[in-house]
Order: C-alpha cells, then structure tokens, then sequence
C-alpha cells in the first residue's frame, strides 16, 4: 500500500470504500481536504463494520436495560451483576469473511479478539463458544473449511487457556461460499475489577501493549467485512491476520496483573481498525483528547506508512491509559510477563487527536468524529415477494412412514449427529468450573468459592428465519431461554449476533428489521435485557445472500446451582419418560423432517406464545432441581431428543401414544423429563406421560423401531464419517 | 510452577487444596526452591508449544533447582505440558510427539495402574482402573525399544490406557503411544510424568474423583523419602 | 525425480514461533542471532518422463494443497 493513491481515475476515498457524500462530510468536519492518513481513518471507522451505520437505526428497538445490567451495548463487552461482588461479561462477535479466506487463522484470530474484548473489562475470560455454518459436507472445500476452522478454534482456545464449551453448528448450501463463524465469550470479574475505556486525566499516558504492528490485516475491518465476496476475494488475501495464541496468554496475564494492582485508569484492545479505534475511542469515551507519536510503535516491517500503521489490524495489543507515576510499574509487569510496552501517546484536553510520526503531523481531528459522527443510514426495506408462495406450501403433517426409515436418517445429518467430532478437539474442562460440558442443550459453569452458576445457549436457526424472521428470531429467543433453564438456571441476559446479507437489497433490510422486532418482542416477554451485539452485513457471494441468520447468546443465571443438574447421560431402566409443554403436530415450517426426508424449505413457521412460553421455562428451571434428565425438543422434535437420550444414556425406551406428525413436528415450548417412577411433580403447565425407558431398543409402537445399537452408530457417525 | 504459556496452574492447586495440602505458585524466573517437599509443573503449552513441546521450557531458570530437587529424591512431577518437559529436560526418558489423528483431544480415558512404586502411584493399586481427563494435542509417547525394555524392566511404566474393564488394546489407545503408556517415572520414582491431568478428576460434580489418589500420592510419596534412613 | 518443496510464512505476516525461538535463543547467548524463521520441506518423489511437466505439476501441487497461498510462499527444487 501507499499513500499517495495509485495512478487511476477512481479517487483515493472510493478505493477505501467511501461514498462521495461520506467524503464530503469529512471535509465539512475538518473544513479542508483530509490528509492521506486521515482519510484512512475516516475509511475505516466509518466502515460497516466499525460504525453500524446500516444497522444503527434498528438496534434500539432491543431492550437492553435491567436492575441487573451494569454495562449494556456499546462497550466492549456487556456486563451483568449475580450478586455478592461477582460480575459476569458476555460478548459475541463474527469472523465471517477472514475464516472464508484463511479458516485457520481466520477462526483461530476471532477467538483471539473475543478474548481481548473480554479481558479489557477487567474480567478473566473463562469459556468460549463458537456457532457456525458451513455449506453441506459432501464438498471438498466445505469439509476444507469446516475442519479448519475447527482446528483454528482448537489451535488458539486450546493454547491461549480458554475453555472452549461447543457452540452449534448447521450445514447449508447458502453457506458455502459464505460461512458464519461466531464467537462468543464470558469473562467473570469482582466489582472492583471492572474497567472501561475512558482516557481521563490531562497528561495521562497511553501505553502500546503487546505484539509489533506490522501490515497484516490492514483495511481489514472495511474491506472484508464491508463488501461482499466475488471473484476477486482472491486479491483481498493479503489482509489476514495470523494469531499467537502465547503472546495474547501473556497479555491476558499482564493486563489482569495491572488491573489487580490497580495501575490502569482505562484500556481498550486493539481490534478493527487497530490503533485508530484505540486511541480515538479511548480519548472520546473520556471526552478528551489524545497526542500520538507513531515512530514509539514497534513495528515488524520497515518503511510502514503512517496510515498503514494507524490502520493495521495486527493482533494481541491493547492501548492502557495509565497516570504518569504509574508507567514505571506498567512496564516493569509487561517485562516480567515479556509482553512489549511502549508509551505512544499523551491524554490532552480539548478533543483533538493529533498523531505525528518523525516530527510531521500525520492527523489531526476531532477524536469523537471518528465515531460520533460517523453516516447513519436509514435503508429501505421490503417484504421479500416469495415469503407468499413459501407460506402457502409448506407441510402441516408427516405423510405415513416408518420410524426404522425416518429417525436413522435424521441422525445421520451432521447437523443433528453427534458433535463430539467437534468439540472433543476442545479444551472443555480447565479452570475446573464445567459441570455440563458440551453436547447438551446448554452449558453450565459453577463460580467456585460461591454456590452460583451460570448457563449459556447459543442458537441460531437461519431456515426458520428465512421462512418468517420475527417468528424465526423470537422463537430463538424463547429456545435459548429454555436450553438455559434444563440446566437449572433463569434466563438472564442475551447477547446477538446479527448475520445477514447485504443491506443495500430492501429484501434483506426488511429481514433485519423484522429480526430486530421478534427478538425485541420475545426479550420484552421474558423481560431479558439484550446487553450487547453484533452486526455482520454483506454476507453475500456472486450475488446470493446467506440466510437471514441472527445469532442468540443466552446467559441463564442460577443461585442456589443444582445439587445434581439433569444431564443427558443419566437415564436408566423403568424411568417415566414425560413431554412438557403443549401438544404439537404442524410445525413443519424450516423442520429438520421436511429438510432432511423432503428436501423443502417452505411453510410458515409457528408463532410464540408469551404465555406458555414463560410457564415452561420456568418450569424447566424449577424441574431441573430435582430430575436426572430434561431435554429441550429442538430439531427433528420429539423423536431426535428421545434419541439423543437414549443413545447417550446407552439405554433403549418405549413410547405409547405419539401421533405420528407429533413425533417430527418442532413446535416451540417443549421439553423431555424424566424421572423415576411415579414421582412426576404437579406443574401449571400441560405434561403427559409418553413413555418409559428400558430394554435394547427405541420402540414406538405402531410408528416402528430402531435398534439402539442402530441409532447410536449412525448418530455417531454422522461427521466423522463425512470428514475422514 | 508457571512458565509464560501455563495455564493449568490454578486447577492443580485448587486440586492440592482440597486433598489438604499447601500449594504454592512459582514463577519460572525464580532460581530457588528451599522449604517444597515436592514440585509439580502443570499443563498448559508453555512458550507457546514453539519450536518443540517444551523444548524451550527446559532452559527456564527455575529448571536448575527442578533437577537439584529430583536428584535429592524428593517428588517431582509433570502433568500433560510438564511431563513434556521434564521429558525435554532428560530427567524422564522418551518423548511426546503429535497424536495419531493429528488432532487435540479432550475427553475422559481410562488407565490401568501399572506399578504403585512411583511419587504418583503410591496411594494406586497396580491393576486399579482409573477414568481421568486426557486434553492434549502431543500426548503420544515415544521411545526407542531398547528404551522400552529397560523401563520394563525397572518397573518404569505408571499408567496405560486401556478400557472400561481394564484390557490394554489398539482401540483403548487414544493418541498412539507406544505400549499404549500414558505416564511413565526415572529409575528412582520421584520424578514422574502423566499425560492425563489428575486434577481435573477431584470432585464428584466434575464426573471423577479418581484423580485424588494419584495426587494423594505424592505427600505420601515424599513421606517415605523423609523417613528412609 | 525427487523434489524438494520449502514453505515458509510469507514475508510481512508474523512468525510467532520464529519470533518465541528468536528470543530463546537470544536469552541463551547467542545474541548475533538476528532472525528465526520457521518452514516446513516436503520431499516428493514423481515417476515423470518429461521433467518440465513434472516440475509444473509440483507447482500446481504447491498452489492447490501443500502451500497455504494466502499466508505461505514456497519454492520447488530437483534433489535427483
């Protein structure tokens, strides 16, 4: 790259992606023409990515406050309070467009950034989860990137010390030249622990921690999370990033030392946009100013130019704005967890950032312009014209069929089949607070030293919010909240990430903006608070966009935690098998049944009901207390859950009367209980007894049967068989 | 023991914690270990795993006084990251190398107790199963088979895995290694390497105490070396 | 014919493990050390009657599965 643009009719500010009208707006702000420098700042900040300039007009339709939210949207990460000092931070994110060009180190530098965005509140963080989509396994390049970026997650998490707790994953065609790789991360702090990042304090310091800047990654934020993929994706290579999951381990333990120590007033890491976003936020967020000198960055190549050292997306560093007298100290902890610290900047009154690199002025702007006064766009929406034709097809009934035929090909769907592929190449367990590890409907974290736990879900279900995304979103809402209450919690705080195509198409607005509406709504019924987000447009390949594909991150919180929570593996002979929830033989809209066995994607999915919907997940929560098993009936309904059960437990089961379309249909509020004999409790909300476990077998009756051993070959089968 | 890239150090003393003994971290920079009766260097993937599992680690300063303390006999213990460097170091013979599926794994294994004469066996019963968390992505041990013979022979070999009943076989072997050896002492039983993490087997909330008699070992361990004549 | 394939990380992209090795090495002594930088070599050998077609069919190799483009650079010898 240089500064100086190249010898080509296209101005320097569209080659960075900016409109003319952006363009012109800078020069209003600056009141002359930017400096290269400046201009790439503009470039970048202003991007999708970094300003939600797209998206901005909806978000504040989520609710985000609560008596128990200590910091919501807009920092780095969301905080919550559970009580007697102890916080938790929750954030997600995506690495769509690097983990398709490079799924390594695409997948393994989200987990790194996550991690940061964590840590910056002043929290240790303590799990990781990761939802992601891929297209169908029979292609090459689709096990290419799936085992990629498996093993980049695996790489990182595993090397950095983070448990990695599973995620979901789904398989479709829509995303095979545009996969979704999400990361989620909690973090958990004491009170006094927490920090933000605003630089006060005229004269304070700002400290460059970590990793030498060199030219990875540059226009990262704009170039590959702004635009959409098309045959040149190949040129934009040069903008991946590597990790190094030991540098961001020392850095984890440097900053936490400082913040132990109390040695910093404020701190940002480096992620998007790198030292740009830093500084300016941090000086912003303070209502101050900062000055910058670019020549006290270490950098790794020579000859980098101002804006290349500005823009760089370089890993593992993060910006402290630490008082004078404390700088000594500063160094003196980075030295003995050898992370590099290096003073690059001032804090200054008056809201200017100046940014000087061998004694010239590179930059000098209103800090706050960088991001207060970055475009905001109100895009035209649309209803998409097939959502008629969709509706109107779609199955309301199973036709006749044998369970022997019908359940062993859904198990052997690789969305539905044992994951364990995945997340065994997790580090699940350290820091010894897993109690539910991955491959249930939620996990659960004890908080040691306290009787406190915490649950998280991630769910996303893109067909379904193809087919109707108020319904789809707020149906996720309500299933996440139910996967955190089997495990005995309260849903407490949600965290999205908001995955679509590209929001210039009113199509994909409307989407938008109806996801926004549904999860608003089912949040509003369960009175969660959304406490931060993500947005990620333009996920879009030669001219087809992913299916609409909000993502939902949900915390469930519980104190007292279950003496004994329920798990899947603890079925045994003669316990009663119960549904909970209501009866449900239509919802075939965006099922795993129609997918699988017919191969459509059509119908309308069922709505929610606020009602039943807040009895059976508190009903969940109450159960799970004191039964050895509760399942959430998701995908491929009642007769997949049972399965899931009864392979897990190595226990065959037999079930009486289940229509035929109930065993398939995916109707929201529902869950499995199972206890020992005759010691279901009463409950407010509908349940009835299906079933018993016992025998060799899952035997339903009229409806067929499948050998246990059966079903658990082809369950486990299902990745590993595709990827070997 | 932390070296830059630990992170198991927390679980292994809140492990030691709770069988009542007094853990305390050192940091790899230190040179001295006066007033430990015994030393344990956690998982994790110390400096980065680079160049070699371990291979850096070795040349940390506080590695002068981890050898002067094995050469007294007192207890000197690697798990997972540490058994690979106390491996590196030359004080456990053999070497760890990338798993057979060239992929990490985390799950619970079984091992079948070979010998209770080592710092990490002395609270086991030889022929004991135990189920233990392994989480590892070079956890396949290796070593000559005149190496092999010789730790045989001198009843070198702590733990293999092998399944549910105990039966040592190719499909009970997780990652490759060699005899199926999942942890293996020195001639004199001090010093001993596992590659499965004990401390991730202590409480019944967690899915296994079977860890706790192999931690138990190594107060008892260092007992009997006190109170040898 | 016998090539040799070496692959390294593409000049400008960061080497943790060089770097973590260059500074071992540097706390070891050996400060006359100015760099370290990691690669893998692959030896492959190709029943091939035209040696220009066999050398072109390594590359393609290289592009298509055993260098990574986006982050590595390589270069194919003849060892016999």
């Amino acid at each position: 790259m240089t500064e100086s643009p190249p010898d080509t009719a296209e101005p320097a500010h569209r080659q960075l992606g900016m409109t003319d009208d952006e363009y012109e707006s800078v020069i209003a702000i600056l009141g002359r023409e930017p400096r290269p420098a400046e201009l790439a700042m503009y470039s970048v900040m202003w991007s999708e990515h970094c300003s939600y300039k797209s998206s901005r007009t909806h978000l504040g339709r989520l609710p985000s406050s609560a008596p128990w939210v200590v910091v919501g949207p807009g920092e780095n990460a969301g905080v919550v309070d559970l009580g007697d000092g102890w916080l938790a931070a929750l954030r997600i994110e995506s690495h769509n467009h690097p983990s398709f060009v490079e799924p390594y180190q695409g997948a393994a530098t989200g987990v790194g950034g996550i991690l940061r965005d964590i840590f910056t509140m002043g929290a240790r963080p303590i799990a990781v989860w990761d939802p992601l989509r891929f297209g169908p396994l029979d292609e090459a390049h689709n096990r290419y990137l799936f085992g990629g970026v498996v093993s980049g997650i695996a790489g990182y998490g595993n090397a950095v010390g983070v448990p990695t707790l599973g995620g979901e994953v789904e398989f479709a065609d829509r995303y095979a030249a545009n996969p979704l790789v999400n990361v989620m991360a909690l973090g958990l702090l004491r009170r006094e622990q927490l920090v933000l990042s605003a630089a006060s304090g005229v004269g304070n310091i700002a400290v460059l921690l970590g990793a030498a800047t060199g030219r990875d990654g540059i226009g990262g934020a704009s170039i590959l999370a702004s635009a959409s993929f098309d045959e040149e994706s190949g040129s934009k290579r040069p903008s991946v990033q590597v990790g190094d999951p030991f540098e961001e381990k020392r850095l984890i333990e440097a900053c936490l030392e400082l913040y132990d120590r109390s040695l910093v007033v404020g701190i940002q890491d480096l992620g998007a946009a790198g030292i740009s976003c830093a500084t300016s936020e941090c000086a912003a967020n303070g209502g101050m100013g900062m000055d910058v000198d670019l020549d006290s960055v270490p950098v790794r190549e020579d000859g980098m130019t101002a804006g290349e050292i500005l823009m760089s997306e370089s890993q593992e560093r993060m910006l402290a704005i630490v008082e004078p007298a404390a700088v000594a100290d500063v160094v003196a902890v980075a030295e003995k967890w050898e992370v590099n610290a290096s003073v690059i900047g001032t804090v200054t009154e008056g809201g200017s950032l100046r940014v000087r690199q061998q004694g010239e002025l590179v930059a000098e702007l209103p800090a706050a312009s960088l991001s207060d006064d970055a475009p905001k766009y109100d895009r035209p929406l649309a209803r998409p014209g097939y959502l008629d034709e969709l509706w109107a097809a779609g199955l309301t009934a199973a036709p006749p069929g044998d369970v022997a035929e019908v359940l062993p090909a859904l198990l052997d769907d690789p969305a539905l089949g044992d994951r364990s592929w995945i997340y065994q190449q997790y580090d699940h367990q350290l820091f010894l607070n897993t109690i539910i590890e991955p491959g249930h409907d939620g996990s659960l974290l004890r908080i040691k030293g306290t009787d406190k736990a915490l649950a998280v879900s991630t769910d996303g279900n893109g067909q379904r919010c193809y087919l109707d995304p108020r319904r789809g979103a707020s149906r996720l809402v309500m299933e996440s909240a139910l996967n955190v209450a089997v495990t005995g919690t309260m849903p407490y705080a949600v965290v999205d990430n908001l995955n679509f195509g590209n929001p210039e198409k009113p199509e994909i607005m409307w989407q938008f903006s109806e996801t926004i509406d549904g999860m608003a709504e089912a949040c509003d019924q369960l009175m969660i608070p959304v406490i931060g987000g993500n947005v990620s447009f333009y996920n879009e390949s030669a001219g087809v966009d992913i299916y609409p594909s909000p993502v939902v991150g949900m915390l469930g919180f519980a104190d007292p935690m279950p003496s004994s929570p329920p798990r899947l593996d603890r079925a045994r002979a003669a316990m009663e098998i119960w549904l909970v929830g209501p009866r449900d033989e239509t919802d075939f809209a965006a099922s795993a049944y129609s997918r699988v066995i017919h191969g459509r994607l059509d119908g309308r999915p069922a709505a929610t009901n606020p009602d039943v919907g807040r009895g059976v997940i508190a009903a969940a929560a109450g159960l799970a207390h004191h039964l050895p098993v509760l399942h959430d009936i998701s995908s491929g309904g009642i007769a997949v859950a049972l399965a899931e059960i009864a392979i897990t437990s190595e226990i065959g089961l037999s079930i009486g009367d289940v229509g035929w379309s109930e065993l398939w249909s995916e109707g929201p509020h529902r869950f499995l209980a199972l206890c020992e004999p005759g010691s279901m409790p009463t409950l407010e909300v509908p349940t009835v007894r299906i079933g018993t476990m016992g025998g060799t077998t899952l035997d339903f009756g009229r409806h067929g049967a499948v050998e246990l051993s059966t079903a658990t070959g082809v369950w486990r089968a299902a990745i590993p068989r595709r990827m070997a | 023991m932390v070296f830059p890239g630990t992170n198991c150090e927390h679980d292994v003393v809140h492990a030691l914690d709770l069988i009542g003994l007094q853990p305390e971290l050192v940091f790899h920079k230190e040179t001295d270990l006066t007033g430990f009766d015994a030393v344990v260097l956690p998982g994790g993937f110390a400096h980065g795993d680079y160049l070699r599992t371990g291979a850096i680690a070795r040349f940390s300063p506080i590695m002068g006084a981890v050898t002067a303390m094995a050469a007294t006999g007192a207890p000197v213990i690697g798990i997972c990251n540490g058994f690979q460097v106390l491996c590196e170091a030359g004080l456990l013979p053999g070497a760890l190398v990338a798993n057979r599926d060239l992929a990490f794994i985390c799950r619970p294994v079984h091992l079948r107790v070979e010998t209770s004469r080592s710092a990490l066996t002395t609270g086991a019963a030889s022929g004991e199963v135990l189920r233990i968390p392994l989480n590892s992505y070079e956890g396949n041990y290796v070593a000559s088979p005149e190496t092999i013979r010789e730790m045989e022979a001198a009843d070198q070999i702590l733990v293999r895995y092998c399944d549910a009943s105990g039966t040592i076989s190719d499909a009970a072997n997780p990652n490759g290694s060699i005899g199926n050896i999942a942890g293996v002492c020195n001639a004199a039983g001090n010093v001993a390497g596992l590659m499965p993490h004990p401390e991730r087997a202590v409480e019944t909330v967690l899915g296994s105490t079977d860890g706790i008699g192999l931690l138990r070992s190594i107060p008892a361990f260092a007992d009997l070396v006190a109170t040898r004549p | 014919m016998k090539f040799r394939i070496d692959i390294r990380r593409k000049e400008g992209l960061s080497d943790p493990e060089g770097m973590t090795t260059h500074k071992a090495l540097h706390n070891l002594g050996y400060t006359d050390v100015t760099s370290a930088h990691f690669g893998r070599t692959i030896y492959l050998e190709i029943e091939a009657a035209d040696p220009a077609a066999a050398a072109a069919e390594v590359e393609t190799m290289c592009r298509q599965l055993l260098a990574n483009p986006v982050i590595e650079d390589y270069d194919i010898g003849v060892v016999g």
